[in-house]
């Protein structure tokens, strides 16, 4: 518990313990493993949106010279339609294994078919050209309203609706339907005095991490195989791969190298088990990295979606009811986070009547992985807008009505939990209060306020941290660090034991020598591990004092500890845990301390933004002038971390909100798999982001950390979206703002 | 197409040489900026590279009272610190600068810009605004070729197997001769042009403009000079309603396509906000040269 | 195909290699000479990853080819700073929390290096334009921003 504690390290922005590696370029990341005797490993990959495979032949290919082995679909071992915990998300088996690799029928552009290692990464693609393919083109199915119109082609055969109230007979596009609901819709409807509705539409966006997905592998002939990965979680790895390939987790080691972004994109697998299958027929190591045109074509981005949201109040500003109705797309195989659209929508708010409906439905895209939040951002810009818009129907300041009616402790959400102790208040109020909200707006400029909601997860982190003679430590902890979490790892062990963060080094275990850790994801990282690191601190701490008293011939509850020294409450003696490691061999051995655990009680964390725009009207050019994110931390360990996370969130919901958008031709085939046409915001294209942080801490972590990673890519597609329209006086409805679009709003041309 | 033989003669007849006569397709290289990105494309064509940037008369410039010599190798990160060229040709210059980012800057160059005739090339419409000529080399000899006359389709342009670009010309502005460029991006940087505009005007002691070239980019095939916008402008005072005029010449004259970068209807308006706004420009320039 | 033998300098450093023509510099840099701290984001010249310089240019290496490196001067990530004492930029870097996952990092180092030589004194837009050829999808830019500024003052008041 933590309520106005004092704290002695945590809350510092030290600096992280991985630095001088990263500023150096020292660190090394997916793909800068090499090993002897490696080889390289290229893909073939589909040039079509949707087709059937109708021959295949890698004879030529695989005699080219320099090649040393060729893999398919047919080289896993049968595979079932059983599920599996795959990061923020699960999927089949099946489904996994068809997207890593085509079978028989290809379902979007860049779809994986045929994986060639060879000598070289240059042979390996000259032989790719060697491959016999023919397809039979089928047209292919672009997007939801098309997906789930009736005679839209089919892409899964066997795929019947589930969720539905009749069983279907006939294959559909749509993979489930689902209905979260609270109170009496039509009664609250009936009780509001205005209404509000609108339908939104949100695209396809990609994380648009800088490193491309890369590993470096080596299969055994003992079974004892390896794979260096740049992933959130290579015990999700180590899980998915075994899986397809039949192979005991005991048997494969998967180490976590530094990873170059991930936003929920690097918690799958793609390259990874391909690797293996080759390394295995090879007998060689095997490299494989994604160029970025694959990186846009074959990973997972987030969904597009369509959301239809109403929302009815009284005349006072009283929300009565609130109803959605979201269509997201999944891509190739079945697995949107629509389920999490639903979640969240309306949970930033107390209405007691609401109702939501959800489609996850497949079309021919890559099939989507998490993006930060998944499922929230495309949801929330839908309800933020018309809370806004219902703002200016009532005649009220926009976090005004959105305090009258905001969730707080005791408030049931649609989900099933009431609230614990939450932040959205203070939030808001740290947005009114701010100097940004003080401002007043040029000419041709307008603002947009918008809140967000994550829940956050706990789940299972294992650490250990073992003492040195010296009195100096490692922790080994198991969550890739993607945001400096490490550094917030040793400043909470700090605190527990008493000494300063600079005597401890954290480290990433592989998953051979740390334990079993679910990914990087979630927002779960400084709480669960981090509560997992403060039970292993204290596991240390009690060892010491079981140490210290037995060299004072005391019992244990007779000793303190008070920074970092042992005391004896029954004397003068002091030890230091320094003078405790120094002699620790003679009192039992070195000392080690463990925390493995499935946290619960994680905190979730409200964000709201401001963000104010200045449209240039002759050519509908956007610029953020201005921009604050709040949100609730619980308790920032790191507080510059913890800014970081917000203004990182923020910057990929204004990159969504104006520019990002993947583009296909009319057959399906993406046309802007670069960083130069999928335009994600450049340094020139933004001001500073104020970024504020607010702590209502959660009891249920030591120190009240509430997990920060997500909420912060929530509140901007909204917060930009209705800047503009306040800007330009015309509801705002699709996003990307990209120039054409809000030029065209102006226009009247909608 | 995979480069297998790179070659840096130290001579533009040594380059000329290696051009004519090839047995395997041969491009010169300037900053590679296009080259190496199209070299990495998947067919697997094998590839000369002549490197040019070893040649001295290709990396230097003169500034004298004829004018502007300018060799079409050297970057534009170079290109755009020379304070003597952007006080004369201050809109050719903003156009060079605007490839790219920084690092594309340190590599870069003008006559790669021109020569890789890009319908969107920003330098492109900059070039004709002012009226540039590319001096031409080949094995029969030399030839001078307007700008405007050079590029001849999408990536194509009038030279033949074994020519190279020698030299850019421009003549020295008169007093009361300027010129300026814009283009339309989505994003502040890093985006190729939507669409582009130079324009040249040419000032009397009354303000009168008495010559003007408009050129517009990415908006057509190649980049295209307007006579019909610079009519608009000449003889009048550029004042709003000419300029207005100009502008909608302009967006007559486009044919632009749809595509990811935009539509046909919003890049022939652009276009003319454009030309507007640069004509504005190229007037203040001109005025402060009187 | 045979590979040539080429002769240069990185990081004031003789350097000898041999390579394939269509390699390019930032292949060279990664799988012929291991030094894998210029990163490949993009191959293409969209994100900066890479950046290095040559004969004292700003560039990006994915668009030099590596035969092109004979006789002249690289300048990478692992010439900035020592394993004694790190640079300003880079102190500043970490003091400002300017990184979080680290891949764009090098890029930056290079390229706030190349900015603060030309431009002792930038500006935030001055900054932010020369800096726009490296993307970052972390940070946001903000920390970034304030740790170049605050290194250029830094270095003008130590001059």
């Amino acid at each position: 518990m933590s309520e106005a504690r004092e704290f002695k390290y945590i809350g510092q922005s030290t600096i992280r313990p991985d630095g001088f590696d990263k500023v150096t370029g020292r660190a090394n990341y997916g793909a800068d493993l090499n090993l002897p005797g490696m080889i390289w490993g290229k893909i073939l990959r589909s040039p079509h949106a949707h087709a059937n495979i109708k021959r295949l032949d890698t004879s030529r290919a695989e005699a080219f010279p320099g090649v040393l082995a060729v893999a398919t679909h047919s080289d896993f071992p049968s595979v079932t339609d059983q599920a599996i915990e795959s990061g923020e998300g699960s999927l089949t088996l099946l489904d996994l294994a068809r997207n890593v690799l085509a079978k028989d029928k290809v379902l979007y552009h860049g779809h994986a078919i045929v994986a060639i290692a060879a000598k070289t990464a240059a042979i390996a693609e000259q032989a790719l050209a060697l491959i016999d393919i023919e397809y039979e083109v089928l047209k292919p199915v672009m997007d939801v309203r098309e997906a789930m119109a009736a005679g839209a082609p089919i892409l899964h055969p066997d795929m019947f609706t589930q969720g539905l109230a009749e069983k279907p007979t006939t294959a559909s596009n749509v993979a489930t339907r689902l209905e979260y609901k609270m109170g009496d819709i039509d009664a609250g409807f009936k009780e509001a005095e205005v209404v509000v509705e609108r339908e939104f539409y949100t695209p396809t966006a990609h994380q648009g991490y800088i490193e491309p997905h890369a590993c470096t592998v080596r299969f055994e002939k003992d079974g004892q195989s390896m794979i260096w990965c740049s992933t959130q979680g290579h015990f999700d790895v180590r899980a998915s791969t075994a899986k397809l390939l039949a192979m005991d987790l005991g048997k494969l080691k998967v180490i976590a190298s530094e990873i170059g972004g991930g936003f929920g994109g690097k918690t799958t697998v793609y390259l990874e088990p391909v690797a293996l299958i080759l390394s295995r027929k090879s007998g060689r190591p095997v490299k494989m990295i994604m160029d970025r045109d694959e990186v846009f074509k074959a990973t997972g981005p987030g969904s597009a979606t369509r959301s239809w949201v109403k929302i009815g109040a009284r005349k006072d500003g009283t929300i009565t009811a609130m109803q959605g109705r979201l269509a997201y797309e999944a891509g190739a195989f079945k697995g949107s986070p629509v389920m999490m659209g639903c979640m969240t929508a309306f949970t930033p708010y107390a209405v007691a009547n609401m109702y939501i409906e959800g489609f996850d439905v497949v079309v021919n895209k890559a099939k989507v992985a998490a993006y930060r939040a998944p499922g929230a951002p495309q949801a929330e810009f839908a309800v933020e807008m018309l809370v806004n818009e219902l703002a200016v129907k009532l005649g009220r300041d926009p976090i005004d009505l959105r305090l009258q009616n905001a969730a707080k402790e005791g408030t049931q959400t649609i989900y099933g939990p009431k609230f614990k102790r939450v932040g959205l208040v203070e939030c808001l109020e740290a947005a009114r209060d701010s100097k940004h909200y003080q401002q007043a707006l040029a000419k041709n400029q307008g603002r947009g306020v918008a809140a967000g909601f994550w829940f956050n997860v706990g789940g299972q982190s294992s650490v250990h941290i073992n003492m040195n003679p010296d009195g100096t430590g490692t922790i080994v902890e198991g969550s890739p660090d993607i945001g400096g979490s490490r550094a917030s790892m040793q400043m909470m062990a700090a605190e527990a034991m008493g000494i300063e963060p600079g005597r401890l080094k954290p480290i990433i275990g592989d998953t051979e020598n740390v334990a079993f850790s679910a990914g990087t994801g979630g927002s779960r990282t400084t709480f669960a591990t981090g509560m997992a690191v403060i039970e292993a601190a204290e596991d240390v701490v009690a060892q010491m004092k079981q140490r210290a008293a037995s060299m004072w011939n005391v019992t244990a509850e007779q000793v303190e500890w008070v920074d970092g020294v042992a005391l004896n409450t029954a004397g003068e003696d002091r030890l230091s845990l320094a003078e405790i490691c120094a002699s620790a061999d003679r009192t039992g051995g070195q000392i080690s301390g463990r925390g493995n655990i499935n946290a619960r009680g994680a905190g979730p964390s409200f964000a709201v933004h401001l963000c104010d725009v200045a449209v240039d009207k002759e050519t509908g050019k956007v610029d953020v002038v201005r921009y604050t994110a709040v949100q609730d931390a619980g308790k920032a360990i790191h507080p510059k971390y913890v800014e970081g996370q917000y203004q990182g969130g923020a910057v990929q919901g204004i990159g969504w909100a104006l520019n990002e958008e993947y583009i296909y031709s009319a057959d399906g085939l993406l046309e802007n798999a670069g960083f130069l046409d999928y335009r994600i915001p450049v340094a020139s294209d933004l001001p500073m982001i104020d970024a504020i942080i607010v702590e209502v801490p959660n009891k249920f972590h030591p120190y009240g950390v509430r997990g920060v990673g997500e909420s912060g890519i929530i509140p901007p597609l909204a917060a930009v979206g209705y800047a503009v329209e306040n800007a330009i006086g015309v509801p705002v409805t699709d996003l990307p703002l990209s120039p054409p679009r809000v030029f065209n709003l102006i226009q009247g041309k909608g | 197409m995979a480069v297998v033989d790179y070659n840096a003669p130290q001579s533009v007849q040594e380059a000329v040489a290696l051009l004519s006569g090839s047995d395997i397709k041969t491009k010169v290289m300037a900053g590679g900026t296009d080259l190496i990105i199209q070299s990495k494309s998947q067919t697997i064509e094998p590839l000369r590279v002549v490197d040019l940037k070893h040649i001295a008369e290709m990396m230097s410039y003169s500034l004298d009272g004829a004018g502007l010599s300018l060799g079409p190798c050297m970057c534009c990160a170079e290109f755009t610190a020379l304070q003597d060229v952007k006080a004369l040709y201050p809109g050719l210059v903003e156009a060079a600068y605007l490839i790219g980012s920084t690092q594309v800057q340190g590599r870069a160059s003008i006559g790669g810009n021109l020569c890789n005739s890009s319908p969107a090339a920003d330098t492109i419409p900059a070039l004709i605004a002012i009226g540039a000529k590319c001096l031409i080399v080949g094995a029969g000899g030399e030839r001078t070729v307007a700008v405007e006359d050079f590029v001849t389709g999408v990536g194509r342009n009038c030279m033949q197997p074994g020519e190279l670009l020698q030299r850019i010309l421009v003549a020295r502005p008169a007093p009361g001769s300027r010129d300026a460029y814009l283009r339309f991006i989505p994003r502040t940087e890093m985006d190729i042009a939507v669409a582009g505009a130079g324009v040249s005007v040419t000032l009397d002691s009354q303000g009168v403009c008495t010559a003007a070239r408009v050129a517009i980019g990415a908006v057509a095939q190649t980049a295209l000079l307007v006579s019909s916008a610079a009519e608009a402008l000449i003889g009048t005072q550029l004042d709003e309603v000419a300029v207005a005029n100009a502008a909608a010449a302009a967006s007559a004259a486009a044919s632009p396509i749809t595509d990811r970068r935009g539509t046909i209807e919003f890049r022939r308006h652009i276009v003319g906000v454009l030309v507007k706004r640069a004509t504005l420009i190229a007037k203040e320039r001109a005025q402060a040269s009187l | 195909m045979a590979k040539i033998h080429i002769s240069t300098s990185i990081n004031g450093e003789a350097t000898e290699f041999l390579c394939e023509p269509h390699e390019t510099l930032l292949d060279v840099l990664r799988n012929d000479l291991q030094m894998t701290g210029t990163k490949e984001g993009c191959g293409s010249g969209d994100c900066g990853a890479c950046s290095v310089t040559v004969d004292g240019r700003l560039t990006c290496a994915c668009l030099v080819l590596g035969v092109e490196a004979a006789g002249r001067e690289i300048g990478t990530i692992e010439g900035i700073g020592s394993s004694d004492k790190l640079s300003v930029i880079q102190e500043k870097f970490l003091e400002h929390a300017a990184l979080q996952c680290g891949i764009c990092t090098p890029g930056l180092v290079v390229s706030t290096q190349a900015l603060l030589e030309q431009n002792p004194n930038p500006t935030e837009a001055e900054a932010r334009y020369f800096l726009a050829g490296n993307l970052c999808r972390c940070t946001g830019y903000d920390k970034i921003i304030r740790a170049v500024l605050d290194a250029a003052a830094t270095m003008r008041g130590a001059a």
